[in-house]
């Protein structure tokens, strides 16, 4: 792909005195140890949020959609706020493993395997909420188009909602065969370690027989590249979809053109966030650092910067265009986001999304792991009030003042929003106990170009043979 | 390797631009042959003769359209021109307007046209500095040469836009503003001075960046070995750069564009243009480094380089569909009346150019450079990036031409004219740029890992 000449002056990617070997080990490590006690005790509690979480959504089910906070008038907040957040932090996995394929960067390569494990176990979340915010949860297949006993009577294919479905799905198997092909080089990894014979029967059935042929190499890179092709269309186009279930109706507040692509942005955003959260911790305890460096971290600040900037320009539109429009209902929609009731919430997202990101332009700030793990929960906190200010604020006063109301969560919806981080964890963390978390099949094809101690010998003019 | 621009360039540049003139000439003095004193005459003649626009059908179309632009006045929505100094305006003086602004339309239409590739090449090129790309650095040369039409580029969009005055934007012409409640709410933006003012610090940055970043790059190739001061000021510059493009870059689409339609207005339309420019000034930058190279100027660009410029070009093209889409679509679909006449008209008189442009800058892209191997294919991606280009003049000409000239549209002399004299200037000014330094700037840090690029 790349030439094997790098530039001085791009930093290593691989710190430490790496060989082929020392990578094997480091990613086989903590799959193959046990867990510790403090494994244990946070894998309590995220399974004991998670069943509280069941235990709130089956509440929900039998009992009836009226146990949420939802009115007359507002009649989507929680559910659909956690669904677009979910969904938005699926999006960052997707752009790892394939926008950044595409761009050719080769930092990706430690990130995308956990990265595109928080997509799927995400997008896991986001999809619960389009079934259990149905009224009729148990009629849920009727949004698929097959054929029937009512005279085949059929979906209508002008609903956002209805697009919503074939978006998430086709975006969550997508994701899945992109993961699981990426997994197979390093499955057959953890085959041929094993020695326990249960271990190396699982691995040996997971990694499908892959043997690191040539001609296996060869197509599994050209599937990659294709898969890549199609997820980053696919990744603009799912929340694109989402962001029409807004964007394509008369709400004010609601109805406008910048949508697709600042929803994307803001998905990007959200999403790194979330990686830099967890790959912060993840390096740590795994004891990854050689491999998630500090410039990792530093990278997915910048593109934590950028993005947010993107956001920040869409609200200064968003706004600049209201005022413009001369449409009183589109004025009083922002005005009320600024000023109204739910001002707390939009100056949480306000200075969370816009302000907050902007530190790292500073240097010492955005290579400090401490401020990198604190921003990053900031801009996951400010992103879920964006969705919820877009939703809540544009629908709790619009056209008919006679309308006008208020919008408080019941404790099922917060429940179930805990519910939902909870099983989001309890995945996450059993995937670091059983998967490789880091690529590492893709990292020794850069070892030698980016590689600490293969950079400094090519520096030094010696040569590369015999160094292993 | 030295570049000067031959002789036989020059002359075909200066041969354009005669030509544009005299093409531009003509279109004004027939536009104004036709005056208040002639004009019935002219209509009715025109009806006679309308043997292609089926004389019948073409009168009811147009007091349609014209009954359209009334009752969308009535709602607050459209229409403008339709009311001036307080009376309803003639038939007659509203086909008078429009004829009128046809030849300053057309000049408008391709001096923007040729002013945004230059200004997407600069986006690019800041791009490629900030992002630290090991592919590029052979082509920055190429890219500095686009640029330097920046600055006369732009200014003289301004010029047209102050000449002409509200033959182009409607809410220049006092007499309108003073009787439409819309335009007024708004003049807080829509002021000819504070538009100007506003102008002028756009071009002032993309220029002064534009100045700066060609000087660092210049002062690099004949720095010590490690001595990469001038890089990192480039890269310090280029990301600032992009700050204040972005914001500039919306805000000029809203200026330059967007308010020729007074009434109407979409979130989305800043970063629709600029993908419209940032696929107009790749597509610019291939075309020319597939010609320099085939005068064996660009030894070290190879055609990995080419494959990657053509990625950028079909990538880009579909990002410019998405948000094509996005922007028409939510608007077709909430069907809310202030918004929806923007595309009713395009629908209506405008059927071929706007369809046309989706397929010149979506099918076309889309299927021809699809396959890996015709990407590294010179001929190939020229034949793409005339379409590409083609397609997104039209885009501009949809964007502009609707609400200066109505349904009295035609690529004619005075169009083509403006392509002409623009092309013939744009040519004259990049080829002349690109004489100035060598085309390998071969201070950049990252040069070795561009020339031994390979994908």
């Amino acid at each position: 792909m790349a030439s094997h000449y790098e530039a001085p002056i791009r930093r290593p990617l691989v710190t430490g005195e790496k060989s082929y070997h020392d990578v094997t080990v480091d990613v086989a490590r903590p799959v193959e140890g046990k867990a510790n006690r403090a494994w244990w005790i946070v894998f309590s509690i995220a399974l004991v949020a998670f069943l509280w979480g069941i235990g709130c959504i089956i509440y929900t089910v039998s009992t009836g959609i009226g146990v949420w906070g939802l009115n007359k008038t507002v009649n989507w907040a929680w559910d659909i706020t956690n669904f677009v957040w979910w969904v938005g932090i699926g999006h960052a996995g997707t752009l790892i493993s394939a926008v950044l394929l595409l761009f050719r960067q080769k930092w990706r390569m430690a990130i995308n395997r956990s990265a595109e494990a928080m997509t799927i176990f995400a997008v896991f979340q986001a999809g619960l909420f389009p079934i259990i915010h149905m009224g009729r949860p148990w009629l849920a297949y009727w949004v698929l188009p097959i054929p029937n006993q009512f005279g085949s009577l059929w979906v209508n294919f002008n609903s956002p909602l209805l697009w919503d479905v074939f978006a998430i799905s086709t975006y969550l198997s997508v994701s899945l065969v992109f993961w699981w092909t990426g997994l197979l080089p390093d499955f057959a990894m953890l085959r041929d370690r094993a020695v326990r014979p249960f271990q190396k029967k699982i691995y040996a059935l997971v990694s499908f027989g892959w043997s690191g042929r040539a001609k296996d190499w060869q197509r599994f890179e050209e599937v990659s590249l294709v898969l890549a092709g199609l997820a980053t269309p696919l990744v603009l186009s799912v929340h694109t979809i989402v962001s029409f279930d807004f964007a394509t109706s008369i709400v004010p507040g609601w109805h406008t053109t910048i949508f697709p692509p600042y929803f994307v942005a803001g998905a990007i955003f959200s999403g790194f966030a979330m990686v830099n959260t967890l790959l912060i911790i993840m390096r740590k305890v795994c004891n990854l650092e050689d491999y998630i460096t500090v410039q990792h971290i530093e990278l997915m600040n910048i593109v934590i910067m950028l993005t947010g900037s993107i956001v920040g320009v869409a609200y200064i539109t968003e706004l600049f265009i209201a005022w413009y429009s001369g449409v009183e209902y589109e004025q009083f929609a922002f005005l009320n986001r600024a000023t109204g009731p739910y001002w707390w919430a939009y100056w949480c997202m306000m200075s969370f999304n816009v302000f907050s990101p902007q530190f790292m332009w500073f240097k010492k700030l955005r290579t400090s792991i401490m401020f990198s793990f604190f921003i990053s929960i900031v801009v996951n906190i400010g992103m879920w009030f964006e969705r919820f200010v877009i939703i809540v604020t544009s629908l709790h006063r619009d056209y008919l003042p006679s309308s006008w109301t208020m919008f408080s969560p019941t404790f099922v919806d917060i429940g179930i929003f805990i519910g939902t981080i909870g099983f989001f964890f309890v995945l996450f963390l059993l995937y670091a106990r059983t998967f490789p978390v880091i690529a590492q099949a893709e990292i020794k094809t850069i070892l030698k170009s980016s590689g600490e101690r293969y950079k400094r010998i090519r520096e030094n003019g010696e040569t590369l043979a015999g160094t292993g | 390797m030295e570049y000067k621009i031959s002789n036989r360039l020059r002359t075909g540049a200066i041969i354009l631009m005669v030509l544009g003139v005299l093409g531009v000439g003509y279109g004004f003095m027939d536009a104004y042959s036709v005056n208040e004193d002639n004009i019935t005459e002219y209509l009715a003649n025109e009806d006679h003769h309308g043997d292609e626009h089926a004389t019948e059908s073409h009168g009811e179309e147009h007091s349609v359209s014209a009954a359209h632009a009334e009752e969308g006045h009535a709602d607050e929505a459209h229409g403008a021109e339709v009311e001036a100094e307080g009376h309803k305006m003639t038939h007659e003086e509203h086909v008078l307007h429009q004829l009128h602004n046809r030849p300053y339309a057309a000049l408008y239409v391709a001096a923007f046209f040729f002013f945004m590739i230059s200004l997407g090449v600069l986006a690019f090129y800041a791009i490629q500095y900030a992002a630290q790309a090991g592919w590029s650095p052979v082509l920055f040369r190429v890219m500095e040469g686009i640029t330097s039409y920046v600055l006369p580029g732009g200014a003289l969009v301004l010029l047209i836009a102050f000449f002409a005055d509200s033959h182009i934007f409607i809410w220049m012409d006092e007499n309108v503003v003073a009787h439409d409640a819309i335009i007024q709410n708004k003049s807080g933006w829509l002021d000819k001075t504070w538009f100007m003012i506003r102008g002028l610090i756009f071009l002032g940055g993309w220029s002064a960046y534009r100045h700066f970043s060609r000087k660092f790059s210049v002062a690099q190739d004949l720095a010590d070995v490690n001595d990469n001061s001038n890089f990192k000021k480039n890269f310090r510059i280029s990301a600032a750069f992009l700050v204040f493009y972005i914001y500039t870059e919306s805000i000029m689409s809203w200026d330059w564009i967007m308010s020729v339609d007074p009434h109407w207005f979409s979130t989305l339309f800043g970063w629709y243009v600029f993908a419209s420019m940032f696929v107009s000034g790749i597509t610019v930058i291939a075309l020319i480094t597939i010609f320099l190279k085939s005068k064996g100027l660009l030894p070290f660009v190879n055609d990995s380089h080419i494959h990657d410029l053509a990625k950028f070009m079909f990538g880009i093209s579909i990002f410019w569909t998405y948000l094509w889409f996005s922007q028409f679509m939510l608007i077709w679909y909430a069907n809310i009346p202030e918004e929806v006449t923007y595309f009713v008209t395009r629908i209506e008189d405008y059927n071929l150019p706007f369809f046309g442009m989706v397929a010149l800058n979506f099918l076309f892209p889309l299927l021809l450079l699809m396959n890996s191997d015709y990407k590294r294919i010179p001929w190939f991606v020229v034949m793409t990036g005339v379409v590409i280009l083609f397609g997104h003049y039209l885009d501009i000409f949809n964007m502009i031409m609707p609400a200066t000239v109505g349904d009295r549209w035609f690529i004619g002399i005075p169009e083509i004219g403006s392509i002409l004299f623009f092309g013939g200037l744009f040519m004259l000014i990049v080829f002349t740029s690109l004489g100035k330094y060598p085309l390998l700037a071969k201070g950049n840090p990252f040069m070795k890992e561009s020339e031994h690029f390979h994908y």
